[in-house]
Order: structure tokens, then C-alpha cells, then sequence
């Protein structure tokens, strides 16, 4: 844990609070005290590779698997004890589920919604994820987008106080994972507050109030994603390509660190106003780059430091074997 | 309640819609009668309790407890491991679906297709065999839904210990196959060794086919036989809550 914070209610009420959840199958520790908490409104990340053990906590938290430590609390109830009190409080699109092949998109959210008495009329749920023109559509004929929206439809046809969405947007094309970006904002707009499991660092940073960071099994940090970077990922980088040799005078350059050349592509390191001085000093030295530019630090850069293994790497052996058993 | 009429006549239209594997449950049985009715015709049974009975209102009724045995032991545990296999009962749960709501609507959904099943029979029975209609409707009727019950639990619970559709639909064969040799549905009980009728003995099919055939030909309810199916079925009942997974 390297951010303090991370078990305090950063404001107003906590929906979700999960105090050194573990879990373990067989011998391998999937999820290792884990620890966050998620407060009303928010839409909270919980990011990592595959296998990092992100799927197994959110089960844990809504009940379909039990921790074998540990203490959660949803909504202020125990996912385990009192699930049925829980089940018609939350939403959840699930990784690896599905429905059956001819089941009609109307006839499933009908099923669905009689499941929640009293939740949304889910006609109007229907339309809003427009879905009207697929209404008699058999399950097998949608797209993945389509199946996607009518997934998150039916997470939401309870009218849910929590919505758990697991790797939403995993094997979307591009314009597709950018509407359901929009479906989840749309989601938040409506009241509802959204846990978000992904590997995607782009999608937790463009979507995420918060995020935990979790690798192999811990979560290693917490915060705010601008929070995270500044804290994490060190300073700015600014970048251009020149045919000039000799650039080493950069390192004198106010707020200028480290230069690092790569044959013409010349990376400045740096913090504060970094940028506007690079570009002073190259035009004082009669070189105008086309491409001159700043490079922000990213999540990635976040994970990289904190675990000293990028998010790409191949687990170790140990780790592959896990990465097998949780599927 | 809602949700348990819902998925109960989703389930009927999901059948309706891919028929393939219903047609198969309910040819079987309906080639077999064929079969059989191309060897025995109209001869009456020769001896023992059904003595003076035609063969073949004899097999049919038996036949009635092969079409619940083949719901109850494949299409059923095939249809739910399927189910389990591609997350489908994961998705119900999580959104709060009941044990009881799922494992109800499967029993229900079963009773509905042994009905058609049965019906189709005594058609095939009635107009290429002229096999009489039931002599107490009540009596089968009684004896149908119990058998059903026991089956389709039988059924629920094969689903629960297997871990594949594959794996269930082998078994299930199987079991339907041994059940149909050893029960009195397919040849006389009376030609089988000790050995195998001591074995037909055990299976609830054998239990299934004595009350089927005698309230058929008006012999009244079996009490004993149908209780014997009727606790078959709660055992099972029982095993199942205790195993059944949803995923």
C-alpha cells in the first residue's frame, strides 16, 4: 500500500468497503488483503494484468464466491450472508457469461426485470440502450457491441445503487469500447455508482474518479489517476527529433532533468513549465523541430514504478500457473 | 412465482425454437414402439400378472416412463450443464435468480415435453396399434406426474455432478440405455437372468413402468411402486440442493 489514504472515505458515504479481502485456491493466493473502499457517486477502477486477481475480488464483493478472509461490506451488507437482501441493490455485467442462443432481447430483459420487483420499467431501459430496433432479436444474432449494451441493460433494468462491470469493454474494436465509455458515464449521470474492472490503463484513466492498482493479488496503490501520476510517475517528458549531435547543454535548461537520445529522437525529462523553456533554449540554438512536445506520465508509467514490472510482462511460472487456474 | 412462470414458458419457446435435440428425445422412444410393434402385433401376453393383455397395451404405458426417463436422464442434465458450461446460470445468479426458481422451471418445463411426448406415443400407439386409451385417466395421471418428478429430479441432479454437457449427455445415454434393457420396456422382464432383473430392480425406471402399465389397464394405483418412485425422486431432490453449483 503506498498511498495512505487508500482505507479512508475520501467523502460522503461508502458503498463499497473491503478491508483485507483474501482468497485462495488450493495453494495459490488469488487475492491477497485487499483493500479500498468506494464511496457513493464514484466510478472506481480496479486495474491490472490479467490474473492480477481483479475478477475474483469483485465475486467476492458481490457474492458468488466467499472470501476466505477478510471483511466487505456492500451497501452496508455482508455479500454473503445477506445476498438476497443485496442481489436487487446492484447491477453486474459479468466476464465469461452469457445467455441462452434464441433468447430475444425483449424476453430476457422481461425474465430479468421480474427478478426485481418494483425496479425499472424495462421498456423504457430497452430504448434507452438503444436496443429498440433489436427488441426481437435472438441473443446468438447480436454483435458484440449489441450483446455488450444489452448486458449492461440488464445490469441495469434493477435500477441498481452499485453497478459492477467486469473487463466491459475487453474485445470491443476501438468505436465500440468508446460508446460503452459513454454508456458508463451515462450510467454514473443516472446515480449509479460503478466499479470497473479493466487491464485497459487508457480506459481507467480517461474514466475512473479513483483506482486501485492491483497486481498479483495486492493492490499496490490507490488514489485519484492525475493523483497517482504526479505521485508515481515522476515528471513530464518532452520529445522532438532533430539532426543537431550535440543537445547535452539541455540539462541546464531551468526545470530540465535527464536528456536521453535515441539516434534523432531527443527525450527531455523534466517537471513545471519544462516545455516553454526546452522551447526557448532550441530556438536560442537555431533549431526549430516540427514535433517538439510534451509527453504526460500515464497509468502505466504508475504500475511500472510501483511494481518494477511492466503491465505486459510475462507473469513468472509461478504466477503463469495462477493466471491457468483463475481462467 | 413471476419468474418461475416466466423462465417456464421462456424455456417452453427456447425448446420450440431449436428443436433438434427435442425431436431426438421424442423420436426414440416412437421408433422403438415401431419396432416393437412390427414383432408382436396384436398377440396377448401368455402368462404371469398381465396375462390376457395385449402385448402392446402393455409396452406403451411402459413406453410413457421411457420418454420421462430420456427428459429426466439427457435432454434435462444436457440442457443445464450446457447452462452451467457457457456462464448462462452464472449470469441468472448473479442478477438473483433463486435456486428453487431454476431448478423448478426445469421440472415443469420437463413435465410439459413428457406430455407431448406421451401424446405423440399413443397417437403412433393408437392409430398404427390400436392401443386403448387409458382405462383410468386419473390413475395415470397420478402415476405420470410422480415418475415425472422423480426423473426430472434424477435429471437436476446429474446436471449438479456433471461437469460438461458432453460429460452429462454420455452418461445420461448410458443410464437411459441400461434402464431401458433391464426395465420391462424393451422385452419381456421374464427372459432376463437373475442377475440383470436384480439389477433392473435398482433403477427407478423399473418402478416407473409397473404402475404406468397397471393403471393403463385399470389395475389401480401401485401404492407401493409409487412410492418407491416418489422417495427416489426426493432423495434426489435432497442430494441436489446440497450440490447443485451454478458454476
Amino acid at each position: 500500500m503506498t498511498t495512505s489514504d487508500a482505507a479512508a472515505a475520501p467523502h460522503s458515504e461508502l458503498v463499497v468497503m473491503c478491508r483485507g479481502l483474501r482468497k485462495v485456491y488450493h495453494d495459490v493466493v488469488a487475492v491477497d488483503s485487499a483493500t479500498f473502499n468506494v464511496a457513493r457517486g464514484e466510478i472506481f477502477g480496479l486495474l491490472g494484468p490479467n490474473g492480477a486477481g481483479k475478477t475474483t475480488t469483485v465475486e467476492c464483493l458481490q457474492g458468488l464466491r466467499k472470501a476466505d478472509g477478510g471483511e466487505a461490506r456492500i451497501l452496508g451488507l455482508d455479500p454473503q450472508r445477506q445476498s438476497g437482501e443485496l442481489r436487487p441493490r446492484i447491477g453486474s455485467q459479468l466476464q465469461q457469461s452469457a445467455l441462452p442462443d434464441h433468447i430475444k432481447v425483449w424476453e430476457a430483459l422481461d425474465l430479468f426485470a421480474s427478478l426485481t420487483p418494483g425496479g425499472r420499467d424495462w421498456r423504457v431501459v430497452l430504448e434507452e440502450w438503444g436496443l429498440g430496433a433489436k427488441r426481437k432479436a435472438a441473443f446468438y444474432s447480436l454483435s458484440g457491441g449489441q450483446k455488450q449494451r444489452l448486458f449492461v441493460a440488464l445490469a441495469l433494468v434493477n435500477e441498481p445503487e452499485l453497478v459492477f462491470l467486469d473487463e466491459m469493454t475487453t474485445g470491443l474494436d476501438p468505436a465500440a469500447r468508446r460508446d460503452a465509455w459513454d454508456l458508463i458515464r451515462e450510467m454514473r449521470e443516472r446515480g449509479a455508482t460503478v466499479v470497473l474492472v479493466t487491464h485497459f490503463m487508457e480506459e481507467a484513466e480517461r474514466l475512473c474518479d479513483r483506482v486501485a492498482i492491483v497486481d498479483r493479488g495486492r493492490v499496490v496503490a490507490t488514489g485519484a489517476p492525475q493523483a497517482l501520476m504526479a505521485e508515481h510517475a515522476g515528471g513530464v517528458h518532452v520529445a522532438f527529433t532533430t539532426d543537431v549531435a550535440d543537445v547535452d547543454w539541455l540539462t541546464a535548461v531551468p526545470h530540465a532533468g535527464s536528456v536521453v537520445r535515441h539516434g534523432p529522437r531527443v527525450e527531455v525529462e523534466g517537471d513545471g513549465p519544462v516545455l516553454a523553456h526546452v522551447a526557448a533554449a532550441l530556438l536560442a540554438h537555431g533549431i526549430e523541430p516540427h514535433d517538439l512536445h510534451l509527453e504526460l506520465p500515464t497509468l502505466e508509467d504508475v504500475f511500472l514504478q510501483v511494481t518494477g514490472h511492466s503491465m505486459r510482462d510475462e507473469p513468472e511460472p509461478a504466477q503463469r500457473a495462477r493466471r491457468l487456474s483463475l481462467g | 412465482m413471476r419468474t418461475l412462470a416466466k423462465m417456464v414458458w421462456l424455456e417452453i419457446k427456447l425448446f420450440a425454437r431449436e428443436p433438434i435435440t427435442l425431436i431426438f428425445t421424442l423420436a426414440l422412444p416412437l421408433l422403438i414402439l415401431m419396432v416393437l410393434g412390427g414383432i408382436f402385433r396384436g398377440h396377448p401376453i401368455q402368462s404371469g400378472r398381465y396375462v390376457g393383455i395385449r402385448t402392446m397395451n402393455y409396452y406403451l404405458p411402459g413406453y410413457v416412463g421411457l420418454v420421462l426417463a430420456s427428459i429426466g436422464t439427457i435432454s434435462l442434465p444436457v440442457h443445464l450443464a450446457g447452462y452451467r458450461e457457457r456462464g448462462i446460470l452464472r449470469r441468472f445468479r448473479a442478477s438473483g435468480m433463486k435456486e428453487w426458481a431454476m431448478l423448478a422451471s426445469q421440472t415443469l418445463v420437463s413435465i410439459a415435453i413428457a406430455i407431448v411426448g406421451s401424446l405423440l406415443l399413443f397417437a403412433l400407439g393408437a392409430g398404427a396399434y390400436n392401443v386403448h386409451a387409458p382405462v383410468s385417466f386419473g390413475d395415470v395421471a397420478v402415476v405420470f406426474v410422480i415418475s415425472a418428478f422423480c426423473f426430472s429430479s434424477l435429471g437436476v441432479l446429474l446436471a449438479s455432478v456433471m461437469p460438461t454437457a458432453r460429460a452429462a449427455q454420455a452418461v445420461g445415454l448410458l443410464v437411459w440405455f441400461v434402464m431401458m434393457f433391464l426395465s420391462g420396456t424393451d422385452g419381456p422382464l421374464d427372459l432376463l437372468p437373475s442377475g440383470l432383473l436384480s439389477v433392473g430392480k435398482v433403477l427407478p425406471l423399473y418402478h416407473v413402468v409397473i404402475p404406468m402399465v397397471d393403471a393403463w389397464n385399470g389395475f389401480g394405483i401401485n401404492v407401493t411402486q409409487v412410492l418407491t418412485v416418489a422417495a427416489i425422486g426426493l432423495i434426489a431432490t435432497v442430494i441436489t440442493l446440497r450440490v447443485f453449483r451454478w458454476e
